[in-house]
């Protein structure tokens, strides 16, 4: 299988606590691999060693076959890896718009033009345009961010990743805070990726059945170890899996 | 022609494009309107604080970069100039030599500064360029027999600025037409220069990254940019551009010594400059400046007046007393902030949005 991501023995130590432990997992193209477990099983941790916001203590990180272990966020960006903040992270004072104006730019590698205006660059308003026509807020394109309900700042959130058009999508807990009708515009979204074929998915999710109905295969976390790997229906039906965390999940 | 001059940035509140137009019209005119030399100095020294605080809103209000080492490059542009035209003689050459050094130290200081400090916390930040910037300023009055000590350095300018110049015999207008009046509107066509090309960074696709980094660092890096280098070139451009303020107010004082442009009082004063003006909105700075700068040289005469009109009331006739004009002046400012948090561009631009 050719494996786009890759992760040997990857470790991260907080003084005496380990959040991330040992985990090797490799992710292929066109797959969606959807990461659960428990709250503190270190899902987030392991995230943000993957995007560059944390440096792993030991173990290696591969971007097609490539070691970016010691790349710095901004790097393994330019290289591909898009990520989606659980806690909304956006720009507060800047519009709608702009918040996804800025990764258009990013992409385009426009950041150290200092001499154009930024208006003049019609085609990247019009990226951004698009971007927000995909997450359904192209009627709030000049409205602060910070002035957005809860569920219209995930979509940006969403939309600010897209906009990024990276090779590796990582989704952390995008629906949620989210209201009902709201969470369908996501998925959709998500969907659609996955229908790309080509694109790496990774998903950290609490929702079973959105879980269940996306991902081609679950990972669980627990104390920062991976302990199951494999089919969505044989993850769920495992019995480490159902004592660690799905329990109660499938109880309901 | 006019938005593209303004890069695309215009005043957005009419007020607000009203009071920018009296301030360029004033500054314009002011030798024909306003005769004698203490207007034009209050002019000339608006032309150069609109640039000086231009390039540290550039820093604070864009960036989102605490600095107190802003003075230390005005300084170093003011010497840079005194210190050239001292050695070699009022020439061109010289000045130009001068401005050229003082630009190359400041690139090489503001880029250690930014390189070794910028990875820091805000507040760390802040006192690092403290302790530079008061390291500096101990330096240049100690080092006498080079910056003239707290003397300072007086030095003559090339011919054409010199006040014993003049190209014509009969005044214009009832002004003489000497090289003063050629030194003021070669320094308000540098301002405006300076100004705008300072308005095109802040709205370029840069200037735009700078904002993003100021609203969230962290979101900025995962999207790709690094942000070192960003607020490095930042505090590079924020430093050339103070430089150059340093050397236009060099030139035209024909003087420069700590006081005049390295002190700590100018670096809260511009401080202040900023804030009353708008953090972040560029002609809040041409606000700040101009409103600050007239106050503080004509609160005094406003008092003086209406001290004679209150001579018959005790208590009143000594709180307008013209000795405690500073009072008034910090006053005026505790009310202008407290008033206007985001500045009174800031608020021009609120008023205006509501409005529509």
């Amino acid at each position: 299988m050719n494996l786009s991501l890759e992760t040997r023995a990857l470790t991260i130590r907080f003084g005496g606590h380990v959040a991330v432990d040992n985990v090797s997992c490799g992710f292929a193209a066109g797959t969606l691999t959807a990461i659960v477990g428990p709250n503190g099983a270190g899902k987030t941790t392991y995230f943000n060693l993957i995007s560059g916001q944390l440096r792993a203590t030991s173990g290696r990180v591969f971007l097609h076959g490539e070691d970016i272990s010691a790349f710095s966020a901004p790097k393994r960006s330019h290289l591909g890896i898009g990520r989606a903040f659980q806690l909304t992270n956006l720009f507060p004072n800047l519009t709608v718009l702009e918040n996804v104006r800025l990764a258009v730019q990013s992409r385009a590698g426009l950041g150290f033009n200092l001499w154009s205006v930024w208006s003049s660059h019609k085609e990247l308003i019009g990226r951004a345009e698009e971007v927000l026509e995909t997450v359904a807020l192209s009627a709030k394109c000049d409205v602060a961010a910070y002035a957005l309900p809860h569920g219209d700042q995930r979509k940006l959130e969403v939309g600010i990743l897209m906009a990024l058009e990276p090779d590796i999508f990582m989704f952390d807990e995008p629906t949620a805070g989210m209201s009902v009708d709201e969470v369908p515009v996501i998925l959709d979204l998500i969907r659609s990726l996955k229908a790309r074929r080509n694109k790496t998915i990774l998903l950290v999710e609490h929702k079973m059945d959105v879980v269940r109905e996306l991902s081609d295969r679950i990972v669980v976390l627990h104390n920062g170890a991976l302990v199951a790997d494999g089919e969505p229906a044989a993850v769920i039906a495992s019995p480490v899996v159902q004592e660690a965390y799905l329990g109660v999940e499938v109880a309901r | 022609m006019f938005r593209r001059l303004l890069s695309g940035d215009l005043p957005r509140s009419r007020v607000l494009a009203c009071v920018l137009a009296v301030i360029c019209l004033g500054l314009l005119f002011t030798p024909f309107v306003f005769p004698g030399a203490r207007a034009l100095n209050v002019a000339a020294k608006i032309c150069t604080f609109v640039v000086l605080v231009s390039s540290f809103d550039l820093l604070l209000g864009y960036t989102g970069i605490i600095s107190f080492a802003h003075t230390m490059f005005f300084g170093i542009g003011a010497y840079g100039v005194a210190i050239a035209i001292t050695r070699m003689g009022p020439t061109w050459p010289a000045v130009a030599a001068g401005v050229g050094a003082a630009l190359a130290v400041s690139l090489v200081l503001s880029l250690v500064i930014g390189l070794f400090s910028l990875r820091v916390k805000a507040l760390y930040y802040a006192m690092i360029t403290l302790a530079v910037a008061t390291a500096f300023q101990t330096l240049a009055s100690q080092l006498s027999d080079f910056t003239g000590g707290e003397d300072g350095l007086s030095f003559k300018v090339p011919e054409l600025l010199s006040p014993g110049f003049s190209f014509s015999e009969r005044p214009f207008l009832g002004v003489s037409l000497n090289g003063r009046l050629i030194s003021y509107y070669l320094l308000a066509a540098a301002t405006v220069a300076l100004f705008l090309v300072m308005l095109r960074i802040v709205n370029s696709p840069f200037g735009r990254v700078l904002q993003a980094i100021r609203e969230n660092a962290f979101r900025a890096e995962a999207l790709g940019y690094r942000i070192v280098v960003y607020r490095t070139c930042s505090n590079v451009l924020s430093a050339a551009f103070a430089t150059l303020a340093g050397a236009l107010l060099a030139l035209w004082l024909r003087y420069n010594g700590p006081d005049t442009s390295l002190s700590f009082e100018i670096m809260i004063n511009i401080l202040l400059m900023v804030v009353i003006g708008g953090m972040g909105t560029l002609y809040g700075a041409v606000l700040g400046a101009t409103l600050f700068i007239v106050t503080e040289n004509y609160l005094q005469d406003v008092m003086k007046l209406a001290s004679h009109g209150f001579a018959g009331v005790p208590l009143l006739r000594d709180l307008v007393n013209p000795d405690r004009w500073l009072l008034w002046l910090g006053l005026l400012f505790i009310l202008s902030v407290y008033r206007f948090p985001f500045g009174i561009v800031g608020k021009l631009r609120a008023k205006a949005r509501r409005a529509t």
